[in-house]
């Protein structure tokens, strides 16, 4: 690259680097005030982006219709925030960690849809900004106004947070609040105004992020997961709670980015390498690299860890002689199955088993070893994918469905060396950020992966083909991949992931290495998840790269938690009753989306420990 | 025989010195108190020797083996057991389990993927919390219990490696005053019948009076005095330090 060409991509990557940087900053001080992992704020940002542009088409281009409907849209987000925050997460602060994630998940799905409704499926062309749309010429090369603008915009934004943060009454409440909450109760700080006024704070800020690009890039419906997984790694690699740790980040990770876009191909000693490719990539490899060095960020603090006593588990009984003669029972009308139902129950039937295993493999690392995996799609993708390429690549369609489970393994085994090493958030951000990096490398490697198409024509072997013989190769092997994995909870194995959990402290002073626990834990975990993936593949004839993307890590949580994560067969119960309400949901609506979204967001506050702990509680109070 | 051999220990905190050339060694089956006011260096002294810190200087010895800078879990294979200031077990485990677990790490049994958990060393385990006499809780969650009866499960945790030496920092806290002493007794008697070292450190003097064989006393970072109680209590820089307020 030449000099000049460097000082260009410099600009670009200050330039993208401002908005990136506001969503970020938003995201981080909710977090830091209510503790909250917010899924919605990429949502809000997309939000932002769309309102922008309707606004300033209705209020007209020119230099007031576009600010006035960019500052518009930003405070339109804040009063949505404002009111997510009054009527539905005010009432979560006390659930689980991962509930909370589930309902601003669920409130992901409800906006989707609604952006759907709004302003249809169709990518939205933003304005471009009038009085700004010029270019200036630098070192020789044309750049857009409106990108200086955003260059100094960065920056104002930021000493605007740290006046309002140090220099105003509710400013030093929201740092009191970040830093010890107990305490910012114990000075009398009205919590529920402070807690809904930095969430109107912080979605002003994905509102106004989102509305500030509309020169840039479309609205589109796909933006709110993209920019969540990209404020996510910001925060992380800035260190959660920290506004000017977010503008280093997003600083960082934008320069990256322009540089891999600007150096393009190599050709270096006889290969070829194209850094544009790797950009979708290369902020997890950041994210990953910091998380190793710096496990709480780059200008974050340690966390004391104590999150509350979190929720008591009882003691793990064995199975009693009902719940045995159930197991039975179900066993036994799944095996009849072919003969008392027709095509469409087996086939749904087989997607139920196939998430069950998936579950189950979910609530292994979830539940008793403690490990918050938010990205364990990457797992089922991999076994999904090693299974289809395998076949692609002439193995027998038998020995290719044992080759996913080892692709998923191994990478479970290379991604959990890092995940083990961290807990909590940073660990949950973490295994999304490894889910997202395989699915990037599938999403771009066309020549190996088929990119965007996925991988067609993956059928099972003839013996196999009939939809009854297949049927009951699903029911084999996810049965006994299911009762494989409980055998090992009941196992010391089991007993010794529970033990690192409850005590870190106490498991190693009474010899345990955590880590290789954790670690061995997490890749048995990938292994089941990748066989689930390769049934799904065979299954299905045709897999696509959605096998790893979030929305499929966001099921297995929605399983596991719905069913209840304190037991053992919730997670079967919450996979059977979301595969099949998602698919008959998807058969009557076009807002398949957000009909899930509501009945989940029903569900959560309705059973804050999950639906089969609050059955079994309820059952427990009966007989006593 | 000498258990333990703590040398010209030394450990700062940026400009604090924590601990200073303190020195000092429990024998086996020997009840060893230290003391001193807050902030003296006890946890700092004790943390060294159960592997959570690294010395800036001095030896650590046990039985003759250096122990400095080993991680935690090294040191509990060598055969010294723990118990903690504020308990730490395993909360969704029963009192029995919890035992269970010790056994099963120390007969290297925890890898296993296939066996049940819950009836490895279940006899073992029950002998153990006899000897705590927790044994009637045995099925109980911990995550229920009394303070004063976690305590006591630890104990019988600490003791499932068949320990050699027993590291207990402030065992009592937060117990009512009856359960302390009852607590102390029951160390001292295992300590006396298995020949375990015990190295203890204590707020409450008439538990630390009553029950240990003896006394070193730390006063910011440094040894001021040991010995067996009557001489420490004689001890006039000790009762400075105390100021009086030691039950003397
Ligand atoms: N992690 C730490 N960082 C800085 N100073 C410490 C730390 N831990 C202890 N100290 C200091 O070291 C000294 C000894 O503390 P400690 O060993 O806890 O004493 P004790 O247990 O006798 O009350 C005190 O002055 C204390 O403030
Ligand atoms: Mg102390």
């Amino acid at each position: 690259m030449t000099a000049s060409a460097i000082l260009i991509q410099f600009l670009n990557g200050l330039a993208s680097a401002s908005s990136l940087f506001f969503v970020a900053a938003g995201l981080s001080l909710i977090f830091g005030v209510t503790r909250i992992v917010n899924f919605a704020h990429g949502s809000l940002y997309m939000l932002g982006t769309y309102m922008g542009c309707s606004l300033v088409e209705y209020f007209g281009r020119t230099p007031l219709g576009f600010w006035g409907g960019v500052l518009i849209a930003g405070l339109a987000a804040a009063l949505i925030g404002a009111m997510i925050e009054a009527t539905l997460l005010r009432r979560l602060y006390q659930a689980p960690e991962l509930l909370q994630l589930l309902a601003t998940f669920a409130l992901v799905l409800v906006i989707k849809d609604f952006a759907l409704w709004a302003w249809g499926p169709e990518d939205v062309l933003g304005p471009r900004a009038p009085g700004l749309d010029g270019a200036v010429t630098i070192a020789g090369r044309a750049f857009p106004e409106y990108d200086l603008l955003l260059i100094a915009l960065g920056p104002v934004v930021l000493g605007l947070l740290w006046l309002l943060l140090t220099r105003t009454r509710w400013g030093s409440l929201v740092r009191a609040a970040t830093e010890d909450r107990e305490m910012a109760g114990a000075l009398g700080v009205n919590q529920g105004w402070l807690f809904t006024g930095v969430f109107a704070l912080g979605s002003l800020l994905a509102g106004f992020g989102g509305a500030v690009n509309i020169p840039r890039e479309p609205a589109t419906l796909m933006m709110d997961l993209s920019i969540i997984s990209d404020v996510f790694v910001v925060v992380v690699v800035g260190g959660m709670g920290s506004i000017p740790g977010a503008f280093l980040a997003a600083l960082l990770i934008s320069e990256i980015k322009a540089f891999c876009i600007g150096i393009g191909e190599v050709h270096a000693y006889g290969i070829d390498i194209s850094f544009s490719k790797l950009t979708l990539v290369v902020e997890f490899i950041v994210m990953a690299i910091v998380l190793v060095i710096r496990p709480w960020g780059l200008l974050g603090r340690a966390a004391s860890v104590a999150r509350g006593p979190g929720t008591l588990e009882d003691p793990l009984r064995s199975p009693s002689r009902h719940l045995l003669a159930l197991g039975v029972a179900v066993l036994g009308v799944l095996v009849l199955m072919p003969v008392l139902g027709d095509a469409y129950t087996l086939v749904l039937l087989g997607d139920i088993l196939v998430f069950a295993l998936f579950s189950v493999s979910l609530h292994f690392i979830i539940g008793p070893a403690g490990m918050h995996s938010f990205g364990h799609a990457a797992y089922f993708g991999l076994g999904a994918y090693g299974a289809a390429l395998a076949l692609k690549h002439l193995v027998p369609m038998e020995a290719a469905l044992f080759a996913g489970p080892f692709v998923a393994a191994l990478g479970a085994v290379v991604f959990g060396w890092f995940c083990v090493r961290l807990s909590g958030v940073y660990l949950a951000m973490l295994t999304l950020a490894f889910a997202q990096i395989t699915w990037s490398v599938v999403f771009q490697w066309d020549s190996f992966t088929g990119g965007s198409n996925g991988v067609v024509d993956v059928w099972p072997a003839a013996w196999l083909g009939s939809k009854t013989a297949y049927y009951y190769l699903t029911l084999v092997l996810a049965t006994a991949g299911i009762l494989l994995l409980w055998r090992m909870l009941y196992a010391p194995f089991g007993y010794a992931l529970r033990a690192v959990r409850d005590s870190p402290l106490r498991a190693d002073a009474i010899g345990i290495d955590a880590r290789r626990f954790q670690w061995a834990g997490f890749s048995l975990a990938g292994l089941f998840a990748g066989l689930a993936g390769a049934l799904y593949a065979f299954s299905k004839g045709s897999i696509s790269p959605e096998v790893v993307a979030i929305p499929r890590s966001v099921d297995g949580l929605v399983m596991v938690l719905l069913g209840g994560i304190q037991t053992l067969t919730g997670p079967v119960a919450g996979a059977a009753v979301f595969t099949w309400l998602q698919d008959t949901i998807a058969r009557n609506t076009d807002f398949w989306r957000a009909t899930l979204g509501v009945i989940i967001l029903i569900l959560v506050l309705a059973f804050p420990q999950g639906a089969t702990g609050m059955l079994r509680r309820r059952f427990a109070r009966e007989q006593s | 025989m000498t258990a333990l051999a703590a040398r010209n220990l030394c450990k700062a905190y940026g400009g604090v010195q924590a601990v200073d050339d303190v020195s000092f060694s429990v024998a086996a089956g020997e009840v060893l108190a230290m003391i001193g006011p807050n902030g003296a260096g006890k946890t700092t002294c004790f943390n060294m020797v159960n592997g959570q810190l690294l010395p800036d200087k001095g030896t650590l010895e046990f039985e003759g083996r250096s122990i400095a800078g080993r991680a935690p879990r090294e040191i509990w294979r060598m055969g010294v057991g723990r118990t903690f200031q504020i308990t730490a077990t395993f909360a969704s485990m029963t009192v029995r389990e919890n035992v269970q677990m010790a056994l099963l790490s120390h007969y290297r049994r925890l890898a296993s993927l296939f066996s049940v958990a819950a009836r490895q060393h279940r006899e073992e385990a029950e002998g153990l919390l006899e000897r705590v006499g927790m044994r009637d809780q045995a099925e109980r969650a911990c995550a229920v219990l009394a303070y004063g009866d976690l305590k006591r499960v630890e104990l019988a945790i600490a003791l499932a490696n068949a320990p050699r030496l027993l590291l207990m920092d402030e065992p009592t806290a937060g117990m009512a005053p009856g359960e302390r002493s009852e607590l102390m007794q029951l160390t001292a008697d295992l300590a006396r019948d298995s020949n375990i070292a015990v190295l203890f450190t204590e707020h409450d003097m008439d538990v630390v009076f009553t029950h240990a064989d003896r006394i070193v006393v730390l006063a910011q970072g440094r040894l001021i005095a040991q010995g067996d109680p009557a001489h420490v209590r004689a001890d006039a820089r000790v009762r400075e330090v105390y100021l009086g307020s030691m039950h003397a």
